[in-house]
């Protein structure tokens, strides 16, 4: 590894991700054999010696209570869109005429966090009709199935505002 | 508890059955859809739902698996967006056009500058 563009990342960051790897070891293999924890901790070690540079989701401070409050909320928000997202395919692919018209449109994104841009692109392929094509600096191209407007501001309204604004309280 | 395992049970026998039938909704769409995009739309919402409801069903069924099941819905919620939006933007790069029937396609002049048309260049050269 010779990352030597990289500034070296602090120490809190390589003890943050080998407590996750290892707390998700331990979940797979549910066993409290002193063998098994050790290779646990001697792989979780390694793997955050690598991914350490990629370290950008989890800052500690995201776990405050009133986060996860919002966590929880955008979970079922989530959820909601994806299983609404599923009766949308459902309704357009049993009509027989196919009721599709769609087209790429673009919106600007408030979010400045690149995890936070990750979880909102992926959101948003979650949802109803839309699927993230690219993003560009803090630019989503959506592709949309059916377009009910093609200028930004429609597109912003109809495809991103309501899981942006539960991530602006998180990471804004 | 015999009684809370067979209510699990079953509940976890609808799950599976439920997650079925989006996976085959989700088929039909990838069947039926004009192009590309179009059938990434139905195939990643109906797969993603589609699984993670057949492996909670399964959890619920057999529930010392849960913890472990429960982490892999997580993995597919994360993963099957991010790789469908990689076919999306890897594809309208190589070329692939989508079907725009209502006249907004703002990608293309950004794709475009990405050098995009290498598709023309090739014929050229051909």
């Amino acid at each position: 590894m010779t990352s030597t563009s990289y500034h070296s990342p602090p120490l809190v960051h390589y003890l943050y991700t080998f407590i996750l790897v290892w707390i998700l070891w331990y979940a797979f293999t549910t066993s409290l054999d002193p063998a098994e924890l050790i290779v646990g901790a001697v792989i979780a070690a390694v793997i955050s010696f690598i991914t350490v540079r990629y370290f950008e989701c989890c800052d500690p401070i995201l776990l405050a209570p009133q986060h996860l409050l919002y966590f929880i909320q955008y979970f079922f928000v989530f959820l909601g869109a994806l299983i609404k997202a599923n009766f949308d395919v459902a309704r357009r692919v049993i009509n027989p005429k196919l009721p599709i018209n769609p087209g790429i449109v673009k919106f600007e994104s408030k979010l400045n966090n690149r995890f936070a841009k990750m979880v909102l692109a992926n959101s948003i392929t979650l949802t109803p009709g839309t699927l993230t094509v690219d993003v560009k600096g803090s630019t989503f191209y959506i592709h949309w199935i059916d377009v009910k407007g093609g200028d930004p501001e429609t597109a912003y309204k109809e495809i991103a505002e309501p899981f942006e604004r539960i991530l602006l309280k998180i990471y804004g | 508890m015999e009684t809370v395992l067979l209510i699990l049970h079953y509940a976890g026998l609808f799950l599976i059955l439920l997650g079925s039938v989006f996976l085959f909704l989700g088929a039909l769409g990838i069947y039926r859809m004009p192009d590309l995009y179009n059938r990434l739309q139905a195939g990643t919402k109906a797969s993603t739902l589609g699984a993670m409801s057949t492996i909670l069903g399964v959890g619920l069924i057999q529930p010392s698996w849960f913890i472990k099941l429960f982490i892999i819905v997580i993995f597919i919620a994360l993963a099957n967006p991010l790789s469908s939006h990689a076919l999306a933007r890897a594809s309208y790069k190589a070329g692939v056009k989508p079907i725009i029937t209502s006249d907004t396609d703002e990608y293309a002049a950004v794709a475009d500058e990405a050098g995009k048309p290498k598709t023309e260049k090739n014929t050229q050269t051909l």
